[in-house]
C-alpha cells in the first residue's frame, strides 16, 4: 500500500480565488492510501519545496500529488524536490487545478469540485506509479541549418564562433536567401549587399562551416544530441573543386533567355548561370531543363571554354549522411502567389511585386537601377503603392495574419523613388499604417512629411491596364469618395508566406507547423526559438513574418540555445518511454509501423513463457531513440506495449477516479 | 463438382512430397456442417469435401501450422484470400510454408435447426469478394459470382436509427450473448497471443467483467480492436449460436473508414498501410471533422 502525500497549492487567489481550498484538502484526507494533506500559498516557492520535502522524510511517504499549475509549468521542480530526498522522482503526480481548472472557471462549487475530481485522479494515478530511472544519451557537437538566407547565416555564424561545427544546406544555388535580393533595407537605407555579402563571405571561410549549396534534406533519423541526416547535393554539372569562377561559360552559353529567379523574372539568365554577381559560393550551375546539351545532346560550348575543365555533364546527385546534435530550420518566407488577385491586374507587365520592385531599384538588377515601365520602357510619371495584398484578409486566397514589413518596405520604396526622381508622383493605398520598432514611425514620417509622399486610407478594388497607363478603381476612406485615377506603374505590397518544402521539412523532423504553415514555437515566450521537438530550433521568418533585425537577433538567440545543447557531453534522457511485455506481443508489426521515431525494430527473440521456451518474432524497443509518444501504446491490439509513467492502467485508475 | 479435382491434385502433392499436409474440409456429423481438417496422408484426403455448406475460413488455421516445418497446402475461397493476406500482413503466416490453392465458391448455404436450407449465409449474400487476391494455382475460379446485395445496407438502417433506438437496438442483440467467444475464436484478426478479456495484466478484463453489461463491452471493445484489420468475412455472424448480426459493428467501421480516409479493403494486398495506423497530413480529415460526424 502506497503512502501518499497530497499538497495543494492556492497559487495565491489564482486558484485559491476560484476553488475552495479547504475543501479539496478536506476530501483528499479521505481517498485510499493518502497519509497526509497539506496546503500552502505558493508550493513552489522555496518554503513550499523545503514543506513536501519534509512531509517525505517524515512522513516516510511513497508517492506524492502536488495539485497545483500545470506539469508544464512546475513539474520539473517537483521533481527536482523530490530527488533532493529519499523519494524517486517519478512517484510524483501533478494534478493540474489552475490552468485546467480555476483559470478556466468561475463558479466556485464547480471549480471545487472539479479541483477535487483532479486531485483524486491524480492520487488514484500514483497508486499506480513504479520509480523510473532515466538514461544517458551522447551529444554530436555538430550542427545543421536549414537555410542560408540572412537567418541562416548568422545562426551558422554565432555557433561557429562558439567552436562548433555547422552545416549550411541551402536548395537554390547560393546562400543569401531574399536579404541578397533588397536593395536598401529600412529604416536606416543602408546597402543590403553591402551588410550581407560580407557575412555570406565570413560564412564561406568560416573554418567551422561549411555550405551545402543547391542540396536539399533527403532524410532525417534520430534524436536530440544525435541526429542522423542525409543531404542531397543535386547535381551542379560543374566540378566544384575544378571551378574558377571565371563566367566564360556563362558568356558563351547560347540559352539566354530564361527569366532570372534572383531578378524576380524581370531579367534573364543563361542556362548555365551562378544566380548573381556576390553568389557564395561562385560555382555555376546548369539548368538541365533549359540546357541545350541535356535537351538534345548537342552544344557544350560551356565545356569548350571551360579552362580548368570543370564542366561535367556526367555529374550525379550526391548523398551525404552526417551525425548532428541540433537542428535549425531556417527556411524562410517568400511572397504568395497572385494567381487568384484578379482585380490588381498582375498580368500587366507594369504591375509588379515590392520584391521585383527591389530588383528593379537596384543597381545591379535587371534595369541598373532605372525605373522604367516594363511595357514600354519609359519613366513612369507617377507610382502607386499598393499595401496589404493577401495580407489582413480573412478570403481563402489570402492570409488572415499581418505580413509586417510591407507598411515599412513601401515606405522606403517610396522614399527611394522620391529621392531618385522628385518629379514622380508616389501614391500609396493602406489599409493602417504599421510602425512598430526602433526608429520605424520617424522613418514613416520622413516618407511623408519631407519626401510629399501621398498616404490614402483605403483600399484598391480594380486596377486595368489601358496600353499606355493604368486605371485605379479605388477608395479613400477618409474623405468617404470613389477614387478613379490613372497610374503609370503599381507595386503591390504582396503578402508573404513560408517556403513550401518547410512543410516536408518539418514532417521529416517531427516538428510542428501552425495552420500557415509557420513552425510553432515550444512557447511563444520561454522557448521562442525552440520547436516543441527536442533538439530541433528555429530562426528567422519560417516562425512568422520578421523583418532583417529582428530576424539576425533571434538568430543569435537561436545560436546561444544551440551552443547551450551542444556545449553538454551528455543529455539525461526521458524514463518515460515504451515497455514492451514479451509474453503477449504477437510479432504483428503494427507499432512499427507507427512508430515516428523508428525506435522499434522486430527481432526473433527466445521467449521462455512459463518454462515454455520458443522463437517468437518479437517487437524490439531502442531505449535511445523512443520519445514516449505512445503511439505503439494505442496501436497494439494485443496491449503487450505500455508506457512506462503513462501505462493504461494508470490512465484507467485516472479515468475511473474522474468517474466515481 | 471440383471436390473430385481438389482430391486429386493434394493427394498428388502430398505423394510427390510438395506439401507435408493439406488444410481443407471433412464431413461432420451432419451433411451440413463440414468441418475444417488438416489431411496427411493420401487415404485420409478421401474424407475432404467441398460443398456450398464449406463456409468456414481456413486462414486463420495456417497461423499454427505455418509455425511447423514443412508445407501445408491449403484451400481458400476467394473471401479466404484477404484473411490470409491480412495475417501474412501482420506476420503471423509464414507464405513460405504454405502453397494455396483458389478455389471457386458459389456462394454457401445457411440451414436452421432442423437442417433445412434457408438460403445464402448473409456474408455470401452480400459478397463482394470474387477473386482470388493470393494463390498459386486455381480450381475452378469460373463458378465464382458475385452475389449481389449491398453489403453496407444494415448499417445504412442503423445509421438512420436515431441514437436512443440504435442503444436499444445493440442492448437488445447483445443481450443474447452468451459469452460463448466463437466470435472471438473463429476471428482471424483476434490473433493476440492472450486476449485482454482474459489477460489479468490489464484490467480490461475486471472491468467487463464488473459491468453490468458485460457482453456490450465485449463486442465493442473487440470491433474497435479488429477496426481496420477486419477484412468481412464474415465469420462472427456465421458462428454466433445466438443469430446475433455481428459484422454490423465491423461494417460499420469499415463504411466509415471508406468515407473518412478513401475506400479502403483490408487483405486486398498485404502492403497498404491501414488506414487507421497511418496518417497523411495532406489528405486526412481531422479528428475533429471525423468527431462531428458522429
Amino acid at each position: 500500500m502506497q503512502k501518499i502525500g497530497v499538497f495543494v497549492c492556492h497559487c495565491g487567489t489564482n486558484i485559491a480565488g476560484t476553488v475552495n481550498i479547504d475543501e479539496v484538502v478536506e476530501n483528499a484526507k479521505h481517498e485510499p492510501g493518502v497519509k497526509y494533506v497539506a496546503e500552502y500559498p505558493y508550493m513552489c516557492s522555496e518554503a513550499g519545496q523545503s514543506m513536501v520535502q519534509k512531509a517525505i522524510d517524515e512522513h516516510d511517504l511513497s508517492g506524492i500529488v502536488i495539485s497545483a499549475c500545470s506539469p508544464r509549468m512546475h513539474e520539473t521542480t517537483f521533481r527536482r524536490a523530490a530527488a533532493r530526498t529519499k523519494l524517486n522522482p517519478f512517484m510524483l503526480e501533478m494534478a493540474n487545478i489552475r490552468e485546467q481548472c480555476s483559470w478556466v472557471h468561475k463558479d466556485k462549487e464547480e471549480a471545487t469540485n472539479k479541483a477535487h475530481a483532479l486531485t483524486r485522479a491524480a492520487i488514484a494515478k500514483v497508486h499506480h506509479n513504479t520509480p523510473l530511472f532515466p538514461g544517458e544519451s551522447p551529444v554530436t557537437k555538430r550542427a545543421l541549418v536549414i537555410g542560408g538566407g540572412i537567418a541562416g547565416v548568422s545562426c551558422a555564424l554565432d555557433i561557429a564562433e562558439a567552436g562548433f561545427v555547422v552545416d549550411i544546406v541551402e536548395s537554390t544555388p547560393s546562400i543569401g536567401g531574399k536579404m541578397a535580393q533588397l536593395d536598401k533595407t529600412f529604416p536606416t537605407l543602408d546597402c543590403s549587399a553591402c551588410i550581407l555579402t560580407p557575412k555570406m563571405v565570413d560564412a564561406q571561410f568560416h573554418e567551422n562551416i561549411n555550405i551545402h549549396t543547391y542540396s536539399e534534406i533527403e532524410s532525417v533519423e534520430g534524436f536530440v544530441g544525435d541526429f542522423t541526416i542525409t543531404i542531397r547535393k543535386k547535381a551542379r554539372s560543374v566540378d566544384m573543386k575544378k571551378c574558377t569562377g571565371c563566367g566564360a561559360c556563362y558568356d558563351k552559353c547560347p540559352i539566354k533567355k530564361i527569366p532570372g529567379e534572383f531578378d524576380e523574372g524581370l531579367g534573364m539568365r543563361t542556362a548555365i548561370y551562378t544566380p548573381f554577381a556576390q553568389a557564395i559560393p561562385n560555382v555555376p550551375v546548369i539548368d538541365r531543363e533549359h540546357c541545350l546539351k541535356f535537351k538534345t545532346g548537342k552544344c557544350g560550348l560551356c565545356e569548350t571554354v571551360c579552362a580548368p575543365d570543370a564542366i561535367d555533364f556526367e555529374q550525379e546527385d550526391e548523398l551525404i549522411t552526417e551525425k548532428y546534435g541540433a537542428v535549425i530550420i531556417a527556411t524562410g518566407i517568400t511572397p504568395i502567389s497572385l494567381d487568384k488577385f484578379g482585380e490588381y491586374a498582375y498580368t500587366s507587365p507594369d504591375v509588379i511585386t515590392s520584391l521585383e520592385f527591389e530588383r528593379m531599384t537596384n543597381a545591379a538588377g535587371p534595369t541598373k537601377g532605372e525605373l522604367i515601365r516594363i511595357s514600354d520602357k519609359k519613366k513612369p510619371k507617377s507610382i502607386t503603392f499598393i499595401q496589404c495584398v493577401g495580407s489582413r484578409d480573412v478570403a481563402v486566397r489570402s492570409k488572415t495574419y499581418c505580413s509586417k514589413i510591407c507598411c515599412m518596405y513601401t515606405a522606403k520604396h517610396a522614399m527611394l523613388v522620391k529621392d531618385k526622381y522628385p518629379d514622380i508622383e508616389v501614391n500609396v493605398f493602406y489599409i493602417d499604417v504599421r510602425t512598430p520598432g526602433k526608429n520605424f514611425d520617424e522613418f514613416y514620417r520622413r516618407a511623408v512629411e519631407e519626401y510629399g509622399v501621398n498616404y490614402i486610407k483605403g483600399q484598391v478594388g480594380k486596377v486595368v491596364d489601358n496600353g499606355d497607363s493604368l486605371w485605379i478603381q479605388a477608395v479613400d476612406m477618409l474623405d468617404n469618395k470613389q477614387i478613379k485615377t490613372k497610374t503609370d506603374l503599381i507595386v503591390l505590397a504582396t503578402a508573404i508566406e513560408p517556403v513550401k518544402s518547410v512543410r516536408n521539412i518539418a514532417g521529416m523532423l517531427s516538428a510542428s507547423i501552425d495552420t500557415n504553415n509557420f513552425m510553432t514555437e515550444a512557447h511563444p515566450k520561454l522557448k521562442p526559438v525552440e520547436s516543441p521537438t527536442a533538439g530541433v530550433f528555429l530562426a528567422g521568418a519560417c516562425q512568422g513574418p520578421k523583418d532583417i533585425p529582428e530576424t539576425v537577433a533571434g538568430a543569435g538567440a537561436t545560436a546561444a540555445k544551440v551552443i547551450g545543447l551542444l556545449a553538454k557531453d551528455k543529455l539525461i534522457t526521458n524514463p518515460c518511454i515504451a515497455d514492451l511485455d514479451p509474453y503477449y506481443c504477437n510479432g504483428c508489426s503494427a507499432c512499427e509501423k507507427v512508430c515516428p521515431y523508428g525506435a522499434i525494430s522486430y527481432e526473433d527473440t527466445e521467449i521462455n513463457d512459463h518454462g515454455k521456451k520458443a522463437i517468437r518474432r518479437i517487437a524490439v524497443i531502442n531505449k535511445a531513440l523512443c520519445q514516449g509518444c505512445g503511439a505503439c501504446v494505442v496501436t497494439c491490439p494485443s496491449g503487450a506495449m505500455d508506457l512506462l509513467g503513462f501505462s493504461n492502467r494508470q490512465i484507467t485508475a485516472e479515468v475511473d477516479a474522474i468517474c466515481r | 463438382m471440383i471436390q473430385k479435382q481438389m482430391q486429386e491434385r493434394a493427394k498428388q502433392m502430398l505423394s510427390l512430397g510438395e506439401v507435408t499436409c493439406v488444410l481443407g474440409w471433412k464431413k461432420g456429423d451432419f451433411s451440413t456442417n463440414p468441418q475444417p481438417a488438416v489431411f496427411e496422408s493420401e487415404k485420409d484426403l478421401e474424407d475432404l469435401v467441398y460443398d456450398k455448406y464449406c463456409a468456414a475460413n481456413l486462414s486463420k488455421y495456417l497461423v499454427e501450422l505455418t509455425k511447423k516445418e514443412g508445407k501445408v497446402l491449403v484451400f481458400l475461397k476467394p473471401c479466404d484470400t484477404y484473411s490470409f493476406n491480412q495475417l501474412l500482413k501482420e506476420n503471423l503466416i509464414k507464405k513460405e510454408r504454405s502453397y494455396i490453392i483458389g478455389i471457386g465458391c458459389e456462394g454457401n448455404m445457411q440451414v436452421d435447426d432442423d437442417m433445412q436450407e434457408i438460403g445464402l449465409l448473409e456474408k455470401c449474400q452480400t459478397c463482394t469478394k470474387t477473386a482470388h487476391m493470393v494463390f498459386d494455382e486455381l480450381i475452378g475460379e469460373e463458378l465464382t459470382v458475385r452475389q449481389g446485395d449491398d453489403p453496407f445496407e444494415g448499417v445504412l438502417n442503423l445509421e438512420q436509427m436515431s441514437s436512443d433506438e440504435r442503444y436499444g437496438f445493440w442492448r437488445e442483440e447483445l443481450s443474447k450473448c452468451i459469452r460463448c467467444n466463437a466470435c472471438r475464436n473463429v476471428c482471424p484478426a483476434c490473433n493476440c497471443r492472450k486476449c485482454v478479456f482474459d489477460n489479468n495484466k490489464y484490467d480490461t478484463a475486471q472491468k467487463v467483467n464488473a459491468s453490468s453489461f458485460e457482453e456490450q463491452m465485449f463486442h465493442i471493445i473487440r470491433a474497435y480492436h479488429v477496426a481496420g484489420r477486419c477484412t468481412d468475412c464474415g465469420e462472427c455472424s456465421r458462428v454466433c449460436p445466438q443469430l446475433i448480426d455481428l459484422h454490423l459493428l465491423n461494417r460499420k467501421f469499415i463504411k466509415d473508414i471508406n468515407e473518412f480516409y478513401g475506400e479502403f479493403q483490408a487483405g486486398a494486398d498485404t502492403d497498404t498501410p491501414s488506414p487507421l495506423t497511418d496518417f497523411n497530413i495532406d489528405t486526412d480529415p481531422e479528428p475533429g471533422s471525423v468527431h462531428k460526424r458522429g
